[in-house]
This record gives C-alpha cells, structure tokens and sequence, in this order.
C-alpha cells in the first residue's frame, strides 16, 4: 500500500516538476500528454489502491514517508492516511481530473499561456490530493493552501482583463476568512488532544467539553463555508467563473469546492460530540442551498448558472453532514462531480462553438449543430434535476430522505431547491439548446462547429458516469454499497431504518413530481421568451445584494478609515511624532554644541571639577 | 631610617597638584605632557607606598602597566606634536581648536 499511496500524490507533482524544468522548450502537444498521462497514472494507482483495500478486513492504512515537525509535544510527520473517505475522494479527484485535462488540451489549445495552465492545474491536482490524503490536520492545511492559491492563479488566468484579476483576489480573500477557522480548528484540537493526526484525535473526541466541541465544530464550518462556498462567504464563486472553463469544472464544481464538505466528514467523529454544531452546519447547508437556487433562476451568463447551481449543491452536501449523513453527503458529491463536470465541460463546449460568447440570450437552437455536446448535457441537465434512474435522482434523494428523518422545516426547504433546480437548469437548457437562433451575429453568420474528439470524448465519459453514477449507493444494496464501504470510519450515522420502506417510496416520489413540476414550468414560460423582467427579478440577479451589503458594512468603511489614515493620521500623528522627535533633538544640540569649545584646557578642567566633585561625595558619604 | 607612609603619599599628592596646576595653566603641549607624565608618576608613587605598606606585589605590578601605557601615550603624543609644529610653527593647544562645535 505505501508505494502506491505515495505514487497517487507523486504522480501529479513529477508532471508539474517536469513541465516546468523543462521550460518553453516542450510544444504544446508535449506538454498536454505529460499533464493528462501523470494524472491518469494517478488514477491507476488510485483504482489499484482502492482494490487492495477492498480485500483487507482493517480499512485503515497510515504511510509515514518522513518525520516534517517535531518540536516539544507536536509531531507532525509527513504520511498518508488512506482509508475508505479518502481513497473515495481520490478515485473521483484524480479521475475527473484526467478527463479535464484532456478537454483542456482541446480548450486552451492555442492559448499564450498554455503551458502555464498545466503547470497550475498538475500543481493544484497535487494539492487536492495531498489534502485528501494527509494523515494530520497540518498537512491537510498544506493542500488547502494548495489548492487555495492555484485556484487564485486560475481564476486570474487571462489577468489583463481587470474583472479576471479581481475575481482572483476575490476568491483568494474569501479563501483566507475560511482559512482562519481552519486554523482556530487546529489550535482548539491540540489545545484538547495534544495532537493533530486525525485517528489520534478521534480516539481522544469523546472526551471534548461540549462547549470546546461546539466551538471546534463552529471553526469548521467557517472553513468549509470559505472553501466550499457556503452563506456567509459564498459570493466569490460565481465571480470565479472568469477563469477558464476547464478550471471551472474541475476547481469550482467537482473538486476544490468540495474540500469543505470533506474536511467536515474528516472530522464528523468531533462533529457527533456537538448537536448544536451540527444544527448549525445543516441550517447553513439548508439555507444557501435555497438562497444560491433562488439566484441561478435570474441569471444571464450560463457560467454563472451552473456556479449558482454548484453552491446550491454543495448547501445540500453541507445539510447532509448536519444531519449526520455522512455518507449521503459524500455520495451527493460524488454524483456531483460527475454531472456538474459534465454541465460545465458541456457549457465550454457551446461557449467553445459561439467564439467565447457565455450570454444565454445570444445562444439558442443549437442542438441540432451539436451532436455530442447536446445529448451529454440533456443527460447532465436530467442527471441535475433529479430525474431516475439518474445518479442525481439517488443521491439527492438519499440527501433529503436523511433530512426528512431529522428536520422537517429544512426537507421543505431542500424539496422547495429541488423544485428551483429543476426549474433553472430547465430554463438554461431552453435558452441554450432549444428554441429561435440568436447567435449569428457572434458566429459572423457561420455554423456553430462542434469541438474536437479530445473535448467530446470527456463529455461522453462523464455522461455515462452520471447515468451509471447511481449504482454504487442503491437504497436496497445497502452493505455493498458506498455508504456500506464508507460506514466503518464515520462517526455517528443515524440509522436510516426508523423510515420504512414504503417512506422511502413516498419521499423519492416527491422528489419526482417537484422535479417534473420543475421541467415544466421552466418549459412553459421560457418556451418562447428569452427574457423577463416578471421571472428574473433584479433582486434575484443581483444576488440578494450580498456583495452590495459587504460593500456598505465592510468595504467602505475600511476604504474610509483607509483616507482618515492618509488624510490625519500619517501627516499628524506619525509624521509629527517623527518630526518632533527630530525638532527637539536639533535644539538641544544647539545648546549643547556650546559645551565644545575646543580649547583642551577647558576640557581638563572640566575633568578636574568632576573628580573634585566625585572626591567630595565619596569622603562625605565615608563621614 | 624609617620614612612614615604619609610623607610619601603628600609628596605624591603635591606632584599631582604641580601636574594638574601645569595641565589647566600652560598654553605649550610639550610642558602639558610634561605635567601629565608628572601626575601619572604622582599616582605610581602612591601606587608603590601602598604596595610596601600593605605588603601586597599587586600594586607595583600596576606601576609597570602605567609606565608601560605612559610610554607608548608619550610616543604617539609627541609624534602629534612634532606633526603639528611642522605644520604650523607652534604648538600651542588654545590655537588647535578646529574641532569645536
């Protein structure tokens, strides 16, 4: 097991390392085959490592590859933890990833910096990996910033477009907020613990206070609301999507942003220590899952749908995990891997055909001049909205059946998301696929062309991913099944048992006819309008005017104290402190100056008056 | 005869005296060396008388540092006064007071 732990990370690392030692000297071509060939290679050893797993009754192998800190109390060394959770986590990390580095070989092709796109997306494929992996919460903190600054590189790709280069710096600041929970995180559980290494920590979880638990569980969730863009940090991803498509779907859909939701099933035995916690955890999940549905049905850029649609997923993730599905929640993000990729992929595809056009209202009809891309996004658009036997129907199911045996006002919640899932990506399938041709004018009056077969054959993959994903979490296979092979290492798992089956039933078929509901509606209103002020309210598109309200409580005021300090404190305050200290030194030398006469008599004299009036203290202290 | 201890530390004392008098009152560096060898054997002087009276070998090894030190203070002392006298004829100290602030 240790080597091949140890070559699923090394892998991606040795392409990053190789693309960039060998400088411009490799062609494109080169450089697309290195960067997907080290990924893939990953995923081998990821597949090879999940079938040694399999045939061990002990689940759980920790690789040391070298001690890292060793100071006082604090061990940290550098090793593996790979265990159903994580080995899970790389299966679908490093394949996805290899898909979309073939897709970005077709995508980017041509770009100025391509060979700089690779070096990030190998960089951050290690990131992801060394996050997931990590034996310890030192180490998992190392991918996080990992994955963290290549996401900033990313998304700030084509940086002389001034909104690229601020929405880089949008999502690296957000980032850092979340990080500093992360960071309280650890602080809090070595306080407790003594120590950082998960399978020590859990050992000692029971023992937590309520109050350190809760407040451990709270530092969590901050930061997994920064990294997986939950309420109250959650508006940084859709502006992300100035990034290159390749990257959205691989960093702000499948993979990055479900670092939060991972690093909280990590933890869930800390998280069963504290209900409170765990309530917080779910309404947060519950209510930006609703919140970011609300405004995907009003926006125009097709990107920023599927991102709106992304952070509403990952609400229901994060419900999952409030409720204590963990394993519900992995599956979701699982199945979620395989059809947003497969959304955005598909997206890129239409941008791709439209030179760069992302504007829904400038789109339409296009089936018929996309033979790939337009069947593998009405899967992906069915997959999403719930439909069986797609993966989303089972895993979204699975999702809300959890949460109706645990909150009733939050299953509402997440039936009424499921009704406005179904309804918007309803409305972008219209809008993009069906319906009049808007786009003449972008084409220069040319058919839109289909991509090449190295952007077509991910979407074909990923496509029958999201029909087939289903299968390895079936409600009535429940031992050989995901949640089966995951079960052994979660905390606390409420039994699903006390539902009986014909619950079971009733729920799925709720979930069936609000998706249906969905389809339809979307489809009569937008059958034939491609816009509406009375359907895409400019509160909704707007997105609730979150960023306005940061702007007014916290930006302003900053860049107000910014000028108070420019205005009155620098030239008052500092400048005058330095000034005055110069002032006053200047006249006590012209004083002083005086004293020097330069006459060397003087001095001695001096020196003689001063040994007098020593003698004098001296034989008067002596009497 | 037996000379008592006191004799020896005035006449060190009024050395000193006669040396600091010279030091504050004459103009000519060569006579300020002078008088500061004069007081710096003043203190050897007082040095030794304690030595014998106290029979401690500490004080007349710390007569040798002084003269050792006030050996080589007179070599580059003088070689800065015989610089100076070449440069102007004079080696007065109240004319070298370029220096003052």
């Amino acid at each position: 097991m240790a080597p091949l732990a140890t070559l699923i990370v090394l892998f991606p690392l040795v392409g990053f390392l190789l693309v960039l030692a060998n400088g411009t000297a490799l062609k494109e071509k080169a450089i697309g085959i290195i960067g997907t060939t080290v990924v893939a290679l990953s995923f081998i050893c990821s597949v090879a490592a999940f079938f040694v797993l399999l045939h061990h009754s002990d689940r759980e192998f920790t690789v040391k590859l070298f001690s890292w800190i060793d100071v006082g109390s604090l061990h940290v060394p550098a090793a593996l933890l790979v265990d159903p959770l994580s080995i899970t986590m790389c299966l679908f990390v490093t394949g996805i990833s290899a898909l979309i580095h073939l897709y970005s070989v077709g995508y980017m092709k041509g770009e100025k910096d391509f060979r700089k796109f690779f070096l990030y997306l190998n960089l951050f494929v290690f990131s992801m990996l060394l996050l997931v992996l990590a034996n310890n919460l030192v180490l998992t903190f190392v991918g996080w910033e990992g994955v963290g600054v290549c996401s900033y590189w990313l998304v700030s790709y084509y940086f002389e477009r001034p909104s690229a280069a601020s929405a880089g710096k949008k999502a690296f600041i957000y980032n850092r907020v979340g990080d500093v929970g992360l960071l309280l995180a650890m602080f809090l559980i070595f306080h407790q613990a003594h120590t950082l290494t998960y399978l020590k920590v859990f050992y000692v979880a029971g023992t937590f206070s309520p109050t350190v638990a809760t407040l451990t569980v709270l530092a969590l969730l901050l930061a997994a609301t920064g990294k997986s863009a939950q309420i109250p940090l959650f508006n940084w991803l859709p502006d992300a999507m100035e990034g290159p498509t390749p990257v959205s779907a691989l960093i702000h859909a499948a993979t990055m942003v479900t670092a939060g939701v991972y690093l909280l099933v990590r933890m869930s035995p800390v998280l069963t220590m504290s209900p409170d916690g765990r309530a917080t955890i779910a309404v947060i999940g519950g209510v930006t899952a609703f919140v970011a549905a609300t405004i995907a049905t009003s926006q125009k850029d097709i990107k920023k749908v599927l991102a709106f649609s992304t952070v509403s997923q990952i609400g229901y993730m994060v419900l999952a995990v409030g409720v204590g599905a963990y394993a519900a929640a992995i599956f979701l993000m699982v199945a979620h891997a395989f059809f947003k990729a497969l959304l955005f992929l598909g997206s890129g595809s239409v941008i791709h055909s439209l030179n760069g056009e992302q504007d829904m209202r400038k789109m339409g009809g296009l089936a018929k001049y996309l033979p790939y891309t337009f069947p593998t996004f009405l899967i992906g658009w069915l997959t999403i909205s719930g439909i069986p036997p797609f993966a989303g129907f089972f895993a979204k199911g699975d999702v809300l059946t959890n949460v109706f045996q645990h909150n009733k006002p939050l299953w509402v919640l997440g039936i009424i998301t499921a009704f406005l899932t179904a309804y918007y990506m309803t409305r972008l399938f219209v809008l993009t696929f069906r319906g009049t041709e808007r786009f003449r004018e972008e084409t220069h009056g040319h058919d839109p062309h289909e991509s090449p077969w190295v952007m077509t054959f991910p979407l074909v993959v990923l496509a029958v991913l999201s029909v087939l994903g289903g299968l390895i979490n079936l409600p009535w296979a429940h031992s050989a099944s995901l949640s089966g092979f995951l079960g052994p290492i979660l905390g606390y798992v409420p039994a699903v048992a006390g539902s009986s089956t014909a619950a079971q039933w009733g729920l799925a078929a709720v979930d069936v006819v609000v998706a249906v509901f969905g389809l339809l509606a979307a489809f009569s209103i937008w059958k034939n309008i491609t816009e509406s002020s009375r359907y895409e309210s400019s509160f909704l598109e707007h997105v609730w005017h979150w960023d306005d309200f940061y702007d007014a409580t916290i930006g302003r005021p900053l860049t107000r104290l910014a000028y108070f300090s420019d205005d009155v404190i620098e030239p008052q305050v500092i400048d005058g402190a330095v000034t005055g200290v110069g002032v006053t030194v200047r006249n006590s030398a012209e004083g002083l100056r005086k004293v020097q006469s330069g006459f060397a008599r003087q001095y001695a004299l001096a020196m003689v008056l001063g040994f007098a009036v020593i003698m004098v203290f001296l034989v008067a202290r002596v009497f | 005869m037996n000379v008592p201890a006191a004799w020896y530390l005035v006449l060190a004392a009024l050395l000193f005296g006669v040396g600091a008098f010279g030091v504050l009152t004459r103009r000519s560096a060569l006579i300020m060396f002078m008088c500061i060898e004069l007081m710096l054997n003043a203190v050897n002087l007082t040095f030794v008388t304690f030595s014998r009276t106290l029979g401690d070998i500490g004080g007349q090894a710390s007569v040798f540092f002084v003269m050792v030190v006030a050996a080589a203070e007179v070599t580059v002392g003088l070689g800065i006064v015989v610089a100076v006298f070449r440069r102007r004829n004079s080696t007065s100290v109240d004319e070298l007071s370029e220096l003052k602030g």
